[in-house]
């Protein structure tokens, strides 16, 4: 089977429109369950109490908020190396989404952070990071919608996610070491997990829904923006509809 | 092409990018005024206290200097963008990576120097005297160049960007974070007994790499511009 068809926007776009309720619909059910086990089955803490649930919101949040901006650049730079236009509408579908999950991060951090730290804001270092991740998505977008001519808007943008993406690590540990408040990594690869096993399984979980969500949401608007800079018709549906009004003929 | 002829367009870009800032005198002097007033400003607003003064001090002049910087980078291309100049640069056979290079190294002999040079005085309106002052100085002369580097990369992919001035605000105020957390933070290290040569070696890092990266991204960027 020949995939490189797919780059082709036209090719791709059915190829989402079929994809999209699968991931969908994986993303909601194991969000439904990730939930219950979070809010039900896992203990409560013994020092935070119940407020530590939000977690199961916030680190899979959290981690999508880098791990897409990291995506985000990767596709930049295919579309910069390949010239493919594709990549680059992967890349401008991604950022906002990127964005949410950021936003969504930073609040249920604050959220979390009043009960616990009795603050709904600190100067911690992962805070500011993500805070700055947040800026430097606004800086993708902000730079896409300010020129017109899609093929320049395409490029600069590239151009700016891939220096931010040399520059999110250095503002990491430039944070770190300058002012850190935020409880160090609770899951580490090197030397497992400190916390109880359902508590892992329901992040993990939750983490798998967000990124199967992140996905259906990013076909569903790279097939917007594919009808849009194209100004063509919805193809499959369109073409239904024709070839249904010929067989009546 | 042969070094000699790289090295005399690079001094060739730099000699005139000079000769254009001292034909328009007050645009590099607008930048200084600008952070003088800045940081001027700041006692008014948070009281003469020289307890506390001391304490913003570092900060608030590192912040200056940037927001200084910032308002400089539309200088840098263009003026070069508009008449056509910059397609001539991206047209000649030396490399436009090594020609940026140079034109930025102007942008900061205009607009950086004199922040650093000026810098002991707004120290010592903040009370900073010794070496925490000399670390300001030393911090500022790292950090300066490197702002010029990643700020020219914002510059040229604003260019001829409608709102470019706030949209290149907006791209490059992130990234210039780490240079502010390692300059303010040499001269607060150093303030607080612990010395700033940490902080001072990260600033030196920061500009080595920006120098070997910023280039790239900026030529890549003004191609992307003129296409």
């Amino acid at each position: 089977m020949n995939w490189s068809k797919y780059s082709a926007p036209q090719a791709f776009y059915p190829l989402a429109g079929r994809l999209i309720p699968w991931f969908a619909v994986v993303a909601v059910a194991l969000m439904g369950v990730g939930l219950y086990m979070g809010f039900f089955v896992a203990p409560t803490d013994f020092q935070q109490g119940e407020s530590y649930r939000i977690i199961f919101v916030h680190v899979p949040a959290a981690w999508m908020s880098m791990f897409l901006y990291v995506v985000m650049a990767i596709w930049a730079g295919v579309g910069m190396g390949l010239n493919a236009r594709l990549s680059f509408m992967m890349a401008q579908a991604i950022a906002p989404t990127g964005a949410m999950f950021t936003f969504l991060a930073l609040l249920t951090g604050a959220m979390w952070g009043k009960p616990t730290w009795g603050a709904w804001w600190v100067w911690d270092a992962r805070l500011t990071s993500e805070l700055i991740l947040l800026f430097q998505y606004a800086g993708v977008m902000l730079l896409r919608t300010s020129i017109d001519d899609m093929r320049r808007a395409d490029r600069s943008s590239a151009v700016f996610s891939l220096v931010g993406v040399v520059n999110v690590p250095i503002i990491y540990f430039s944070v770190q070491w300058w002012n850190t408040l935020h409880q160090g990594a609770s899951v580490s690869m090197s030397t497992g997990s400190k916390m109880a096993a359902t508590m892992l399984m329901a992040m993990l979980i939750m983490t798998v829904a967000f990124w199967l969500y992140s996905i259906a949401v990013i076909l569903a608007r790279v097939r917007c923006i594919v009808v849009e800079r194209d100004s063509l018709p919805v193809w499959d549906e369109k073409l239904a509809v024709i070839q249904e009004a010929v067989e009546a003929r | 092409m042969n070094r000699s002829s790289m090295w005399e367009a690079v001094s060739g870009v730099v000699k005139r990018d000079l000769l254009l800032a001292m034909r328009r005198r007050s645009d590099a002097a607008m930048s200084v005024f600008f952070l003088v007033i800045v940081a001027s400003l700041f006692p008014l607003g948070v009281g003469p206290e020289p307890a506390v003064l001391k304490t913003i001090g570092p900060g608030v002049l590192w912040v200056a200097a940037l927001l200084a910087c910032l308002l400089s980078l539309s200088r840098v291309f263009t003026a070069d963008y508009v008449d056509g100049a910059l397609e001539q640069m991206v047209l000649v056979p030396q490399p436009l990576a090594v020609l940026v290079a140079g034109k930025v190294f102007a942008h900061w002999l205009i607009s950086g120097l004199p922040v650093v040079l000026l810098s002991p005085l707004l120290g010592l309106q903040f009370g900073l005297d010794g070496e925490p002052l000399g670390v300001l100085v030393l911090s500022l002369l790292l950090g300066t160049p490197t702002l010029s580097m990643i700020g020219a990369i914002g510059a040229a992919l604003v260019l001829g960007v409608r709102g470019s001035g706030l949209l290149v605000a907006l791209l490059v105020l992130p990234l210039y974070v780490p240079v502010l957390i390692f300059g303010a933070g040499a001269v607060t290290g150093s303030m607080a007994g612990v010395g700033g040569e940490a902080n001072l070696s990260l600033l030196g890092a920061s500009l080595v790499l920006s120098l070997f990266l910023a280039p790239w991204a900026t030529a890549a960027a003004i191609r992307i511009a003129l296409e």
